[in-house]
């Protein structure tokens, strides 16, 4: 027997949501217990920042550029590598429970294995692989899909018709009628995207991608070697737990983000620091991804709407938490807990009223690249618990199940496996940490190329629709935590501003051509 | 700073807030003749385009997605010398504006260019058709270029 991989993912979750990381409001102590005797990443960022580029580096330990699925939108190739094929022909059994959004959720004509195993309650699809024997879809021998309500294809909408019919019209319509992301609002603020919903919590996504999880472990022998992804589709907007639930956090109470600069004016002045389609977006004259509402214009976000997203989000954090702690338990009972890793991540972060914006998109800030990133290693392999300052990103995943699971890490990926302490970051390269942005929807062209490195961040805009490509950020972590001020422009960072560029563009792989076409706005 | 490559499969057109405005295209190994012979036979287009049905009376179309979607469509232009067709969807609340255009083209050396258009409000949709519309072709050309 060997390792067992516990890989637990949120959706558009901030570093600050976990109390191991600061976070003062929602209670997380079960992730918190094994930040304390795991490994805890205070410098971890994702490839891109939208949902699917983020989740396609997860399984192929790629960058964006390589792998290709450059926005939301443009499926990842149905033959790209995956880390689970290349565990379940080390012997593991392996699942993906929730949401995986490797490929587009608008498909009226199923074009995608995703929503024609949903639709047709699969637990997978065959598909011959490149030795020409049947193999799961990505890799995965059961998969139980889940999205953030109860509308669609998926298995979570299919049992919830079943259980309740009435359920799936108690969560916030995400799209309108024009198929764009929701700009209405609800709760007790108006806020965007929430929504006091009835539906009781026990058929909640959240509790339902827990059982499904449980119920697939308890399906395995004891011997099995497992690597299974639980996949939470929340914190991510709508902003609607179970009303039940409400209760935890009251918005009234709640002091605002440190993020969230109140004073109109001084906010106003921090975006025109930055590149212009930060001010823009907020004005709502440019609204460049299909992610941000189009018709929301941020400017209108008032201090009590950032409070009440943000208890909202806190609420579904301690759901999350707690779902956890019941598969961990239903792990022990099976006697597997000195043998099992738990990685817990999310695909990007969530601007939660930072700047006095909501959801994401081309603003690369800690808001939506600083992650939470925890690593529990089986008690068996000995690892000392600590916390890694070194940055590092999604891409090196892949690469650390493989050494997990005791296999070669595959060709395929692009980075070392995550390192267990400093001194082990040195060891394996992580020096620096890359995140690209690639959005052309309806017009609005808008590219940008990242690197965190020795305590800065520095983006690079590239020409587009409102970018000159001159434009670009550049801030000292150290002295600017909360990212406020641009020294993009500044004669005195001139140098490391510079000494940055070249070494972004040096490691940025070359992208592959010819590029994925986008076949769905997400 | 690298070279950045042309980013296409969706509008680029600035200034069209709502109307959503795509195409994609093919070339095929085959006369256009024999290429407009299954194209242009408009109740065959589940054959190469990912629909699973499709019915056709006088100038009106049905067309079934496999989700089970049914399409109602008015057929605007059915021209076999200049091998295109044009059709609109209608009786749908959902959308409120619809132009598609499927044209194959000689390209002067025995073989065709296919060219399928679709300018169709909501905009999100139109993305959803032009993936469609490129695996379709993907499709034909497989269908053209080995029967």
């Amino acid at each position: 027997m060997g390792r067992k991989i516990l890989f637990i993912t949120t959706d558009q979750q901030r570093y600050d949501a976990l109390g191991c990381n600061g976070g003062r409001v929602a209670r997380t102590p079960v992730i918190d217990g094994l930040a304390a005797n795991g490994i805890v990443f205070d410098r971890a960022h994702p490839q891109n920042v939208v949902c699917m580029p983020s989740r396609s580096t997860m399984l192929t330990g790629q960058h964006v550029s390589t792998h290709g699925v450059w926005m939301n939108g443009v499926p990842l190739a149905s033959d790209a590598p995956s880390i689970a094929s290349d565990l379940r022909r080390a012997g593991y059994r392996t699942a993906l429970i929730g949401k995986a959004h490797f490929e587009p959720f608008i498909d009226p004509f199923l074009r995608f294995a995703e929503n024609r195993i949903g639709s047709a309650g699969l637990e997978t699809e065959m598909v011959i692989g490149e030795d020409g024997l049947p193999t799961p879809h990505r890799g995965f021998e059961h998969l139980a899909l889940a999205t953030h309500g109860g509308m669609g294809p998926f298995h979570y909408a299919r049992w919830l018709r079943e259980k309740n019919p009435a359920a799936a019209a108690m969560f916030f319509q995400v799209l309108d009628q024009q198929l764009q992301v929701n700009a209405g609002g609800g709760g007790d603020t108006n806020a965007p995207q929430v929504k006091h919903n009835d539906i009781p919590r026990e058929l909640y996504h959240t509790e339902w991608v827990a059982d499904q999880t449980i119920d697939w472990l308890s399906s395995l022998p004891a011997d099995a070697d497992w690597f299974c992804w639980m996949s939470f589709p929340d914190p991510h907007h709508p902003w609607d737990p179970p009303k039940s639930e409400i209760g935890r956090v009251n918005w009234r109470d709640l002091d605002l983000p440190d993020g969230y600069i109140v004073d109109a004016t001084e906010r106003e002045r921090v975006l025109d620091a930055k590149p212009r389609h930060w001010r823009m977006w907020y004005e709502g004259t440019f609204v460049s991804n299909y992610e941000a509402p189009a018709k929301w214009v941020p400017k209108t976000l008032t201090a009590d709407n950032v409070r009440e997203v943000n208890a909202m989000a806190h609420i579904e954090n301690e759901l999350i938490d707690e779902a956890i702690g019941r598969v961990l338990a239903s792990v022990a009972s099976r006697g597997w807990g000195d043998d099992v890793d738990v990685l817990y991540t999310t695909d990007h972060g969530e601007l939660q009223g930072d700047y006095g914006l909501l959801f994401k998109g081309p603003y690369h800030t800690d808001s939506l690249m600083r992650l939470p990133l925890v690593w529990s290693p089986a008690t068996s392999a000995k690892v000392a618990p600590a916390r890694v300052s070194a940055p590092v990103g999604l891409v090196s995943l892949a690469a650390t199940f493989a050494d997990i699971a005791g296999i070669a890490r595959p060709d395929y990926t692009e980075s070392a496996r995550l390192p267990t302490n400093d001194e082990e970051a040195r060891e394996l390269g992580h020096e620096r940490v890359l995140t690209e942005w690639d959005s052309v929807l309806f017009g609005k062209i808008v590219h940008a190329r990242t690197i965190c490195r020795d305590g800065w961040i520095c983006t690079a805009m590239l020409s587009g629709t409102v970018h000159d490509g001159i434009e670009g950020e550049l801030y000292d972590l150290a002295n600017d935590p909360l990212q406020h001020n641009n020294l993009w422009s500044s004669a005195q960072h001139a140098a490391q501003r510079a000494s940055l560029l070249d070494d972004m563009w040096s490691s940025l792989p070359t992208r592959v051509l010819p590029l994925r076409s986008c076949d769905a706005p997400v | 700073m690298p070279d950045f490559p042309t980013w296409s499969g969706v509008s680029t057109n600035r200034y069209i807030a709502r109307m959503g405005s795509v195409r994609r295209h093919v070339h095929i190994n085959r006369d256009p003749d024999t290429v407009w012979a299954l194209v242009g036979d408009l109740a065959r287009q589940h054959e190469w385009f990912p629909f699973s049905s499709c019915r056709v009376e006088g100038n009106k179309r049905w067309m079934t997605t496999p989700s089970g979607i049914t399409f109602e469509e008015d057929i605007i232009t059915h021209d076999h010398a200049l091998r295109r067709f044009q059709y609109r969807i209608v009786g749908n609340p959902g959308i409120t504006s619809h132009l598609g255009t499927c044209d194959v083209i000689d390209d002067g050396h025995g073989g065709s260019t296919v060219v399928y258009s679709t300018d169709m409000e909501p905009e999100a949709l139109a993305i959803v058709v032009a993936g469609a519309a490129g695996e379709g072709l993907d499709k034909l050309k497989r269908l053209m270029e080995t029967t």
